[in-house]
């Protein structure tokens, strides 16, 4: 399993997919996550809506940056770490590079292991980076406007921590499943984008229609993400600057217990379809 | 040279209602280069993925290297090249052997000799998306050829190449099994098996229809005679022979079936009876013929 983890990691590492996925993931972050919300800030300061500027400051401190990690990643940050994630399983079929793998040693299980850590490990730098950016971010805006740098507490960097690489984790195992289900990157990407960002919600819109299975909505893969991003601190899309994505329809630990169960479920989907298939 | 290093048991492998590959049974022996040679769509890409493990027969069974197909252990002690090359074009041709390499927990020295071997590592580190269709057919065998495998499982290795890039890689393969490894390779090229290969196994429309050497598969040579008068010639060479087979074409050539050790005795005994003697040569039957000859009895006989 090392022995594929390192060659993943030197293919996904130099794929230059990987660091623009990554790079427009950490750019739309801190866009939407600080630049709008300091213009907001200082319009709101400008026109003496002390209200609003206090709120959008809040939403701009250091003790806000674990919501604000986690905000963006139940929708569009799930949605690029699926994408690529996508394109790193289904360009295996469309290149025949699986084929090429499959012919050098390891087990086929040992080689989608070695795929997943290699992306586990992409998306733990893709969280880091994304504390890194949001904390600087905060530290300079707090600066500028002379406030004082207040640093958010050990648990509630943990609790965010844990969030971002479990919604992050859980969406990028999906996009590994679905490249292996679809044998090629297009339709992958595709469909797992429609999934992500239109199916989920539209069956959330329309479950009062689903009789019986209305209960199934609260426990879809994107429900669980937002969900899970609401308890630890982002603001729901029913509020006032809220995130698309963000919900509060399941508690804390029923989240993690779906995040975890679809984790696992989807891994172990990919691992019998790379298995039992022909090559 | 006689251990089986590949052996199959009526390997059968079926789409839907096509065999692809019909209860084939081959014999690789260690140490020879066997070809595997069939028109295209005649089984030899399948039956080699099953050799590998990239897919499954739905009956018989094969043995390689004593052990089953896929397995990891036997992967370690095989190179292979199939349906052409898969590499990552966005990585340079070093890089992808590389990222295989450390699949094998080999070494960027090992990356180094086999570009050398296929003579790339002076492009090594220019991108797979950059490099000719020779070029990355030449990636392909380097990457077959990480670790020094025993077995080279080849797929029409000489695809895209030029006529010297065919030469030198007949002289790979050559040096190759020179060195003591066996290569199996698939080739639709019967002058390039005819040149390099010990033994052939025939494949059409699934089956194989034939195993042996390249000799044996040409069959006896034979000796074409031109002579007058015809009829005295054919009863010279028959007295001469003790009954040998000679055939007669209606151009008056006559068709000796008989081995070269005795040709200077058919030309002696032929001016030795007044004989004229317009032409005598050896008749050598080329494998393009053997194997359009066997390929279509066989289309005739399906």
């Amino acid at each position: 399993m090392i022995a594929s983890l390192r060659a993943e990691l030197l293919r996904l590492g130099k794929w230059p997919a990987s660091w623009v996925i990554i790079g427009v993931w950490l750019l739309l972050n801190l866009f939407f996550g600080y630049v709008l919300d300091y213009l907001g800030y200082r319009d709101a300061v400008a026109n003496g809506d002390a209200g609003q500027a206090a709120a959008l400051l809040s939403q701009l401190s250091l003790t806000g940056v674990p919501s604000a990690v986690v905000a963006g990643l139940p929708m569009f940050g799930g949605a690029l770490l699926l994408t690529l994630a996508a394109l790193a399983t289904g360009s295996g079929y469309g290149w025949n590079t699986w084929k090429t793998v499959f012919t050098q040693g390891p087990s086929r299980l040992t080689a989608l292991g070695g795929t997943l850590l290699a992306l586990a490990g992409l998306l733990v730098v893709t969280v880091v980076l994304t504390w890194v950016v949001d904390l600087a971010a905060s530290a300079i805006v707090l600066t500028i406007e002379s406030q004082p740098l207040v640093w958010p507490s050990f648990q509630a960097v943990a609790e965010g921590a844990g969030a971002a690489l479990l919604i992050a984790g859980m969406w990028t195992v999906a996009g590994a499943l679905v490249g292996i289900l679809a044998r090629g990157p297009a339709m992958a990407v595709g469909l797992g984008l429609v999934w992500a960002l239109v199916v989920e919600s539209l069956l959330r819109g329309v479950s009062g229609l689903l009789g019986p299975f209305e209960p199934v909505t609260d426990y879809l893969p994107g429900t669980a993400a937002g969900s899970l991003a609401g308890a630890v601190g982002a603001a729901s899309v029913e509020e006032a600057g809220g995130a698309p994505g963000v919900l509060t329809i399941l508690s804390g630990s029923a989240s993690v217990a779906v995040l975890a169960g679809y984790i696992v479920a989807f891994a172990g989907l990919a691992a019998v379809l790379i298995a039992r298939r022909d090559a | 040279m006689t251990e089986p290093i590949v052996t199959t048991d009526r390997l059968t492998k079926r789409y839907g209602d096509h065999t692809a590959v019909a209860a084939v049974s081959l014999t690789v022996r260690r140490g020879e280069i066997y070809g595997f040679l069939g028109p295209n769509g005649a089984g030899k890409t399948t039956t080699l993925r099953m050799l590998v493990g990239l897919i499954r027969p739905d009956a018989g069974s094969a043995r390689v290297l004593g052990g089953r197909p896929g397995d990891p252990r036997v992967l370690r002690r095989v190179g292979a090249l199939i349906e052409g090359p898969g590499f990552y074009p966005y990585l340079s041709g070093r890089d992808n052997l590389r990222v295989l390499a450390r699949y094998r927990g080999l070494s960027d020295a090992d990356v180094d000799r086999a570009l050398a071997q296929v003579d790339l590592n002076k492009r090594g580190r220019d991108r797979f998306r950059s490099y000719s269709l020779g070029m990355k057919q030449r990636l392909g065998v380097a990457a077959a050829l990480l670790g020094e495998p025993d077995l080279l499982i080849l797929d029409e290795p000489t695809n895209g190449l030029d006529p010297a890039g065919m030469a030198d890689m007949r002289e790979l393969v050559r040096r190759l099994a020179d060195a003591g490894q066996t290569v199996l390779l698939s080739s639709h090229l019967l002058g390039e098996v005819q040149q390099i290969c010990d033994r052939v196994g025939v494949i059409s429309r699934g089956e194989l229809i034939a195993e042996s050497t390249v000799a044996e598969l040409q069959g006896g040579s034979s000796l074409l005679v031109r002579a007058e008068p015809p009829d005295r010639a054919a009863r010279v060479i028959e007295s001469t022979l003790g009954g040998a087979a000679v055939s007669k074409a209606t151009d008056g050539a006559l068709t000796v079936a008989t081995e070269p050790d005795r040709h200077p005795g058919i030309v002696r005994a032929l001016v030795q009876a007044g004989v004229d003697v317009h032409e005598l040569r050896p008749v050598e039957r080329s494998l393009e013929e053997v194997f359009f000859e066997m390929t279509a009895e066989e289309g005739a006989a399906a």
